[in-house]
């Protein structure tokens, strides 16, 4: 394996996370507004409220080491995606702040607002709608590399059936992985309502994903025949996600085993997104970069893979101490220590 | 796009973002210790007021942290949205330490998130006090790796420059560069000293207005000592600075002491107004001073401005700036040592309610000095964003739209800075110590 693979596996991982961590938490936010909207605030509040508490902060994390990382193995990226996405990204980040900030003043600060509630759970589904145009983006067609620089084809993007699917995918996403998350939660906490109605939003949101994905996949053929012709190469990790899907759905559908039924999503998502990844291999950006030319130096790719080890080393015995106080802590999860905080 | 300027623009929104920034960067570097050490005394003493302090001012911490989180985000993402060309070639060589400041404050966010919500899990104090070290540890370590990042703009090393391309890269030479011990050591002691400045002028505010609880009285007491150690500590590694500057960055140091003709005995020019003629009018000069600073002699040469080419001097008002930094640091020391020995020798004075109006000015005014001295560490690193290799306005994007995410940037930051100051007044409003006290007492907890 080369370093340049090494770099971006291990990016891609934490991109994996970030997904999976910020869905959970975007789902969670819209839900939690939806409920509100709906007078079933009472069923959901709760438990979404305790789940998101202590895990915020570690959520918008990974989308840092995402993108410091990438920098790091693949400096030209800093030229080219930071030239392309100066509007985009700055959208993200402003939505962002606007979550992050205001889920902060409301928890600790107990400002009640309706309208910062709606807000909150709107920035749920535009956040990851935004970021995803990044994946769009990828894909080539949207750039134009000209003497002086860079540039992107808004109207084209805006255009694009592609890039409005994988807003699609990403929406839906957002809502059936983080349902399926907190139907399992809901569980752990035995409050058997809140289960009832996340397992329905769960098994609603089933079926869009699935489609959205099948309809990016039909559209990549005719906008990047060569990425489409890579995908058929993983065809079976595709095969393989689409079983751990089914496995997820009839779990929930008979209402047992709720964690193995996320951890099946997990597998469903894993495959599906390294499938992805490994097909975009080895562009970064259709046709301009690709990981062997946008490579950094082998000293600092050395540097930067041992300071990852060492800090995951530090981070995964942290990360378990939060999840054995908080997520996977029963006495918490059923809210016990309600008034730990502060 | 008449006039469209995106590497002025991209200075101005990239100096925006930091100038908000540091306000809760700074703080979230040093509140951490000052609750550390409100605990710690409280465990020792066996006194609830200062256990209260730490859990007082760790529900306001959360709040700033959460504003350190976004506006953090969005300079990591602008280095590269604004600043594309200069990322794309100093990421060869110093993103090990970005890298690693990610990875610090994961580290202080999961501790955080863990101290916050474990205040009654644990029997014995100490084991919560326990987990607060990560917290502080992860914070300053996050600003030392980013403040390295700083330095090597300023002294860059660890690389060698052939044909346009980087070569023989050395990642830790490039993050132990020359400018690395005294930048970082001034920012960590000058983030703690200013924290400590804040926490008092809070605690101030209640004497000043009149209500003399010994909570308060308490709070102060133990800030305004941390407080003058730290501004001690500040000011003597100050004068390192002034050493390193002369050695390695003649350039900043001249144009920000007016030095302009390369010359022994040396005076340090303070204050002063500079005129159209460059004639230096109402300053006051002490001799032999900027020799002194500079390399320790009074006779000492110290580099003027004119040996450096003209289009490569940082602007002359660097001196205004430095003016600020220095009168408010100094000033803050003496208030400081004033309230330390009033408080030792029973002196009336500083316990005069105009005494208390100073300290409340305190908190603001350190900063002051801080948005100030990072004005003048960026202002005086000009023209250079990689000093001696790259220019500024080389670094910079050509992207459209500069302007108006300027504008929707500048938006954000208001509403932030705004929405944060009302929540904390808010939160501390409704909720006074004495209630909080009072309600502790019926639990058992403390004594009234």
């Amino acid at each position: 394996m080369t370093l340049e693979v090494i770099g971006i596996s291990v990016l891609w991982l934490f991109l994996f996370g970030y997904i999976i961590v910020a869905s959970i938490d975007f789902g969670a936010g819209f839900f939690s507004a939806y409920s509100h909207w709906a007078n079933k605030q009472h069923i959901l509040h709760r438990i979404i409220q305790r789940y998101l508490s202590p895990v915020w902060e570690v959520t918008n994390v990974f989308l840092v080491f995402f993108f410091v990382g990438i920098v790091g193995f693949f400096p030209k990226t800093a030229y080219y995606y930071g030239s392309i996405l100066l509007v985009p990204a700055s959208i993200s980040i402003i939505l962002l702040a606007i979550r992050g900030s205001y889920y902060a003043f409301h928890t600790y600060g107990g400002t009640e607002r309706n309208w910062y509630l709606i807000a909150y759970g709107l920035t749920g589904l535009f956040i990851p709608a935004s970021l995803s145009i990044v994946l769009t983006i990828s894909e080539g067609g949207f750039v134009e590399a000209g003497a002086s620089g860079v540039a992107l084809d808004y109207g084209k993007l805006f255009a694009s059936p592609l890039s409005w699917s994988i807003v699609l995918l990403s929406v839906t996403s957002v809502l059936y992985i983080s349902a399926v998350f907190l139907t399992y939660y809901a569980d752990e906490a035995k409050d058997e309502r809140a289960r009832a109605l996340l397992r329905r939003y769960a098994l609603l949101w089933s079926g869009p994903t699935m489609l959205s994905a099948l309809l990016i996949i039909y559209q990549l053929r005719y906008h990047n025949p060569e990425h489409y012709a890579n995908l058929w190469n993983v065809a079976w990790m595709l095969v393989i996600s689409f079983l751990f899907f089914v496995i997820t759905v009839w779990l929930l559908w008979r209402q047992r085993r709720f964690g193995w039924a996320f951890i099946a999503l997990l597998f469903q998502y894993a495959f599906a997104f390294y499938a992805y990844g490994i097909s975009h291999y080895p562009y970064l950006l259709y046709p301009y970069l690709t990981i062997y030319d946008g490579f950094t130096n082998e000293t600092m790719a050395m540097a930067l893979i041992v300071a990852f080890i060492a800090g995951l080393l530090l981070l995964i015995p942290s990360l378990y101490l939060l999840m054995r106080l908080f997520l996977f802590n029963k006495a918490y999860v059923k809210g016990k220590w309600e008034g730990g905080k502060g | 796009m008449n006039g469209y300027d995106p590497v002025l623009l991209s200075r101005i929104l990239t100096g925006l973002t930091l100038t908000v920034h540091i306000i809760y960067a700074t703080i979230g570097v040093g509140i951490p210790l000052m609750i550390a050490i409100a605990q710690w005394v409280g465990i020792r003493k066996n006194d609830m007021h200062y256990i209260l302090l730490a859990r007082r001012w760790t529900r306001g911490f959360v709040i700033t942290v959460a504003v350190g989180v976004v506006t953090g985000t969005a300079i990591g993402l602008q280095l590269s949205l604004l600043w594309p060309n200069f990322m794309q070639l100093a990421g060869q060589v110093i993103s090990l330490p970005l890298f690693m400041e990610t990875f610090a404050f994961f580290f202080e966010a999961i501790f955080l998130g863990i101290y916050l919500y474990t205040w009654d899990r644990f029997e014995n104090q100490k084991k919560h006090l326990l987990l607060l070290i990560p917290v502080a540890i992860g914070s300053s370590a996050s600003a030392m790796f980013i403040t390295m990042v700083n330095a090597f703009m300023n002294t860059p090393q660890g690389f060698e420059f052939k044909n346009g391309e980087l070569v023989n890269i050395d990642p830790i030479a490039a993050m132990f560069n020359p400018a690395m011990p005294t930048k970082v050591a001034h920012v960590l002691a000058t983030s703690y000293m200013t924290s400590a400045f804040v926490l008092a002028s809070i605690a101030a505010w209640h004497l000043w207005k009149g209500n003399r609880h010994i909570y308060h009285r308490k709070a102060l007491h133990l800030m305004m000592k941390t407080a003058f150690i730290f501004s001690v500590a500040s000011a003597l590694i100050g004068d390192l600075s002034g050493k390193f500057l002369a050695e390695y960055q003649p350039e900043k140091l001249a144009a920000a002491e007016w030095h302009f003709e390369t010359s022994s005995h040396a005076p340090l020019i303070l204050f002063g107004a500079l005129q159209e003629d460059g004639e230096v009018k109402y300053a006051l000069e002490i001799p032999y001073a900027l020799s002194i600073l500079a390399h320790n002699h009074p006779a000492a040469v110290v580099t003027g401005l004119n040996e450096v080419p003209e289009d490569e001097r940082p602007p002359l008002y660097i001196h205004y700036l430095f003016d600020v930094m220095v009168t408010i640091g100094v000033f803050l020391m003496v208030v400081a040592a004033a309230y330390w020995l009033g408080s030792i020798f029973r002196w009336k004075w500083t316990a005069k309610k105009w005494f208390f109006g100073l300290l409340v000015a305190g908190g603001p005014l350190a900063m002051a000095a801080i948005e100030a001295g990072w004005y003048l560490a960026e202002v005086g690193r000009q023209p250079w964003i990689l000093r001696g290799y790259m220019k500024t306005a080389e670094g910079a994007t050509s992207s459209a739209h500069v302007d108006t995410m300027l504008v929707l940037f500048c938006l954000l930051y208001m509403v932030l800075v705004i929405a944060s100051a009302t929540v904390l007044i808010r939160m501390f409003r409704r909720n006074p110590v004495e209630r909080e006290l009072a309600e502790r007492a019926n639990n058992g907890e403390v004594a009234p």
